[in-house]
């Protein structure tokens, strides 16, 4: 018993910092039709920002957070949309996705250049003690993150929900041509997608970092999972990321633990080909109209 | 940023080969991993290899001839370590250097037999000289030679009887944990448990369960940098309290910081380290961090050793003659006092393996300590 | 097509073959190996035209084709068998995998086959990985003999390159007289507009599942000469890294022109290269190229260049019409 709550606990915080990045990317694809093949070294860079901020500008952790958010947000966010996204949103999915696969490598070779190859340690922002849940020793950490997580995304479910801001955002998802036409300013709503997108994948950054070690690679795998997390979950709804995340995260440990090892990286993969096949709104997802 | 340097360091380095008159410097090219998983294991030894390399230039080179070395990244992949292999023996060079990965290397190794070119490489897997071939060498252990110590250990020291394996899953981890496996069914010990990790793999709560799950004595553990870390602080946070062992990777000083407390206690044979209290080894350490701003590891002493052995070799003979240096490394010795670039005495056998002193040890208070020194075999 | 666009082809078309018959002579192996690795990227880079740039649909398990292929072609002449055999049956496999792949997978849309194309690649990685007892797991298989081919040997650079370019050619060939069939105007139909085709009477599923397949045995191809050119196979190679270098490779060359996967490949094998002297930074710079191409001209390479012979003509963006923004 203390095994399975220590797979589940585990299990659930490594899920939630799926979450976190899976959101984002829902909500970048829903907005602007980006999917974002660099969504992992999206995570991987903005703890970088934070360490080039204590190194080479000598400044203090809370700071260099600061500094590091920021960067992220513009770098990430605003930047990203004006020169990669907005140029060739028009010309279709592939020409974006490509890119987007270019950037991926840009940013894991350009952090290996200019920062290194090696995993750095980073600060943790909690205390690394352990508590002990029902005789299943649980880190302190693990808890915050799923904690976090979940307070991240019910606050962006009612920034999306119950503000103005947030459903002119949701009708811009649904249908651009009509948002216009009824006065919303598209073009900025994309772009609050971005910074929110920058500032979601920022959080994860500081959160798993200090359990990750910072290094170059750490984006790899990450985006795969993100993917199959927000697909899994619902591609058109924000609750289905959370689902999905917490569920991949889960099933991983359990599968590891109780079948094979070899092949635990399988069972995420067939669970993606099975909603894909038979639910492809996800599991929490509305089905999609499709226009002709 | 250092790299930056590095890079036009080197780039420097290349130009001034190009505009140097042929006769006057000596060709020894390097494939090694800079981009993929070894990058860190392919940095390190190309830095170290950079190091040796300006040293000896710096006092007049090889038989007076400067050393002119290109680094090629093989991108940690075989095929591309094979084309970056054709590429450098299209260049007629003296020697190459390199790769790291032993997947790379069984393959391009064929190659440079074919060219009759000798190839030093830090390679650990034990099949590499196992295929007749007269012109590699190493300068790490082998598989073959690092896990009958370690076996010895456990079933000496420990007294174990049931062992559980965890191993990373690529072809560094499988051909340690299957050589590690052999040497445990020779001696009568049981593999309780086998479990194989991913390469980048961030959650050890069911690889840990598993483990508690089979009650062995001592788990052997053997995964790269990081992971060994994570799997480390899981294992201390479970409440793992046998006995974990590792061969050089898992007592590294990158692991030791990044496990933090969760390292103390931790066992196990080391090959080759830049912790170890040999003054030699300590200068190279000190030289090498006040160049490149950062600690080397093991892999950085391999690059480092092979310079120095094969200029020692070369200024013996008096020649540059691929045949006849490779001839003379088989058997060879050299020991600190005859070249100091060496930095612990080696002995290289007719396979071109190698043989020197090692070492077991424990982490203790976050430091590497060594507990006994094994003899080289050979003695 | 203006007859200046048409000799400037044709002139281009006849130096390149020049090119590519007199060019091992003045290179060093090394520069063959490279030749050899364009030619076979490009067979596989043509299946993934086949059912990217003409039929429309995302695939990212090419790769995958390719490994079942060199695994296919490894294991059998490793074995004795000929390697015609092997060759041919590596094709037959992986038409026959593409097949039972886009049976179910093709009933998704684009970005949703897009997914069930990458987890497929990974999964069939795992396998290749995690059975030893037949693909020889991580330690790869080696000592791959290169084939005779009507008593040819091939086992030298020279004559191995000449072999792949005798495939490439008669591929090539092939594909042009596909491309130019009915089928071929039914596969541009259904990237062009998939309910229109279907509503006129074009058995949209089945034309698909035919590009699907044909580009997979295509990759197959690929992979039964990759084997044999680097001698040693392993699955890291045959992982969504290379999906996605195809993916780049079409993409960059021009999705839906004939000679896309032509100039694709020869940016994604000789770039990087070329920039090997850059030390560190090649990667670097080679993702920042792909990414202003794509910014300023998203048809590739082949499109800029169309752009460039035809300033007058309308925008032929040859990507399918309903990703566009409906509002735009």
């Amino acid at each position: 018993m203390t095994d399975l709550i220590q797979l589940l606990v585990a299990g659930l915080a490594t899920g939630a910092i799926y979450a976190l990045v899976a959101v984002g990317f829902t909500l970048l694809w829903q907005t602007s039709q980006t999917i974002n093949f660099a969504q992992g070294e999206f995570v991987m860079v903005p703890a970088f920002f934070v360490l080039a901020a204590m190194k080479f500008g000598g400044l203090s952790f809370p700071v260099a957070i600061l500094v590091g958010i920021a960067a992220s947000v513009l770098i990430l966010g605003a930047v990203f949309k004006r020169l990669l996204v907005d140029p060739m949103i028009r010309h279709g999915v592939l020409p974006l996705v490509i890119s987007t696969i270019a950037l991926a490598l840009f940013l894991k070779e350009g952090v290996k250049e200019f920062y290194g190859a090696e995993a750095q340690s980073f600060p943790a922002l909690w205390t690394t003690t352990h508590v002990t849940i029902a005789g299943a020793v649980v880190s302190l950490q693990n808890l915050v993150i799923i904690g976090v997580a979940v307070v991240t995304i019910a606050v962006l479910q009612w920034f999306l929900g119950r503000t103005r801001t947030g459903r002119c955002m949701q009708a811009t998802a649904q249908n651009p041509a009509l948002a216009r036409i009824l006065g919303i300013r598209v073009e900025r709503m994309i772009l609050y997608t971005f910074l929110i997108n920058a500032a979601l994948v920022a959080l994860a950054s500081l959160l798993i970092s200090p359990i990750y070690l910072a290094k170059f690679s750490n984006g790899e795998t990450l985006g795969i999972v993100a993917f199959i997390a927000a697909i899994v979950g619902g591609f058109n709804q924000v609750r289905g990321a959370i689902v999905g995340g917490l569920l991949l995260g889960v099933i991983d440990n359990l599968v590891a633990a109780y079948l094979s090892t070899q092949y635990r990286g399988a069972i995420p993969l067939f669970l993606l080909i099975a909603v894909i096949l038979f639910r492809p709104q996800g599991l929490l997802g509305r089905a999609e109209e499709r226009s002709v | 940023m250092k790299s930056l340097i590095g890079a036009a360091f080197a780039s420097a380095i290349s130009l001034v080969a190009v505009t140097a008159h042929a006769q006057q410097t000596v060709n020894m090219p390097d494939v090694i991993e800079l981009s993929g998983p070894g990058a860190v294991s392919g940095t390190n030894w190309r830095d170290g290899v950079t190091l040796a390399v300006d040293e000896i230039n710096a006092k007049g080179g090889i038989l007076g001839r400067r050393i002119v070395t290109t680094h090629s990244d093989t991108q940690s992949n075989p095929g591309v370590s094979r084309a970056q292999v054709q590429k450098a023996l299209d260049g007629d060079p003296y020697v190459l250097l390199g790769p790291i990965f032993s997947g790379s290397v069984k393959v391009n190794m064929v190659l440079a037999q074919q060219a009759e070119v000798p190839q030093f490489t830090g390679a650990e897997a034990a099949e590499i000289t196992q295929t007749g071939n007269p012109y590699i060498f190493r300068t790490s252990f082998g598989q073959q030679a690092s896990m009958p110590k370690i076996a010895n250990y456990m079933r000496d020291g420990l007294k174990a009887k049931t062992v559980a394996v965890v191993w990373v899953n690529n072809d560094f981890g499988k051909g340690g944990r299957d050589s590690f496996v052999r040497e445990m069914g020779t001696r009568g010990i049981k593999v309780v448990a086998d479990v194989s990790t991913e390469s980048g793999q961030v959650d050890f709560a069911a690889d840990v369960v598993k483990v508690k799950g089979a009650n062995a004595e001592a788990i052997f553990v053997y995964t790269n940098e990081e992971e060994s870390a994570r799997f480390l602080r899981e294992a201390r946070k479970q409440g793992i309290r046998v006995p974990l062992i590792g061969e050089t990777t898992l007592l590294n000083q990158k692991v030791i910081e990044l496990a933090g407390d969760a390292a103390n206690g931790v066992r196990g044979h080391i090959g080759l380290s830049a912790e170890v209290p040999i003054a030699a080894i300590q200068e190279f350490k000190n030289k090498f961090n006040k160049r490149f701003n950062y600690l080397p590891d093991h892999n950085a002493i391999k690059g480092y050793t092979a310079i120095y052995a094969i200029k020692y070799v070369t200024t013996k003979i008096g020649k540059f003659d691929r045949k006849l240096l490779a001839k003379t490394m088989h058997g060879l010795t050299i020991t600190p006092a005859m070249e100091p670039g060496i930095l612990i005495e080696t002995t290289w056998d007719d396979k071109g393996d190698i043989d020197r002193i090692s070492f077991l040890a424990e982490v203790v208070d976050g430091k590497q300590k060594i507990i006994q020194n094994l003899p080289k075999l050979g003695k | 097509m203006s007859a200046l666009g048409n000799s400037v082809r044709g002139i281009v078309a006849v130096a390149a073959c020049a090119v590519l018959i007199a060019a091992p002579f003045g290179l060093k192996p090394y520069g063959i190996y490279l030749l050899s690795m364009w030619a076979v990227m490009t067979i596989a880079a043509i299946g993934l035209n086949l059912t990217l740039g003409y039929a429309g649909q995302i695939s990212l398990a090419q790769a995958s084709f390719v490994g079942i292929g060199a695994y296919t072609a490894a294991i059998l002449t490793t074995h004795g068998w000929p390697f015609a055999a092997a060759f041919f049956l590596a094709a037959a496999l992986c038409l026959a995998v593409g097949w039972l792949l886009g049976y179910p997978a093709l009933r998704v849309q684009h970005h949703y086959l897009a997914f069930v194309t990458l987890a497929f690649t990974t999964l069939v990685f795992l396998v290749l990985r995690n059975e030893e007892w037949l693909t020889k797991g991580i330690y790869g298989i080696s000592n791959i003999p290169r084939p005779a081919v009507f008593g040819w040997s091939t086992q030298a650079p020279r004559d191995f390159y000449f072999f792949c370019l005798g495939v490439l050619a008669v591929v090539s060939f092939a594909m042009w007289r596909l491309v130019r069939s009915p089928w071929g105007r039914a596969f541009m139909a259904l990237r062009e507009n998939p309910m229109r085709a279907s509503s006129l009477g074009v058995d949209t599923r089945r034309y698909t599942l035919m590009a699907f397949a044909i580009g997979s045995s295509l990759g197959g191809l690929a992979g039964a000469l990759y084997a044999p050119l680097v001698q040693f196979i392993e699955p890291t190679a045959f992982a969504l890294g290379l999906s996605l270098n195809l993916l780049l490779m079409v993409i960059v060359g021009g999705s839906g022109f004939f000679f896309g996967p032509f100039l694709g490949a020869l940016v994604s094998v000789l770039l990087p290269e070329w920039l090997r002297f850059t030390e560190g930074f090649y990667l670097i710079i080679y993702a920042a190229m792909v990414m202003v191409l794509m910014v300023y001209c998203p048809a590739g390479l082949l499109g800029l260049a169309e752009r460039l012979l035809k300033p007058a003509a309308e925008d032929r963006s040859v990507l399918t019409q309903s990703d566009k923004d409906p509002g735009a």
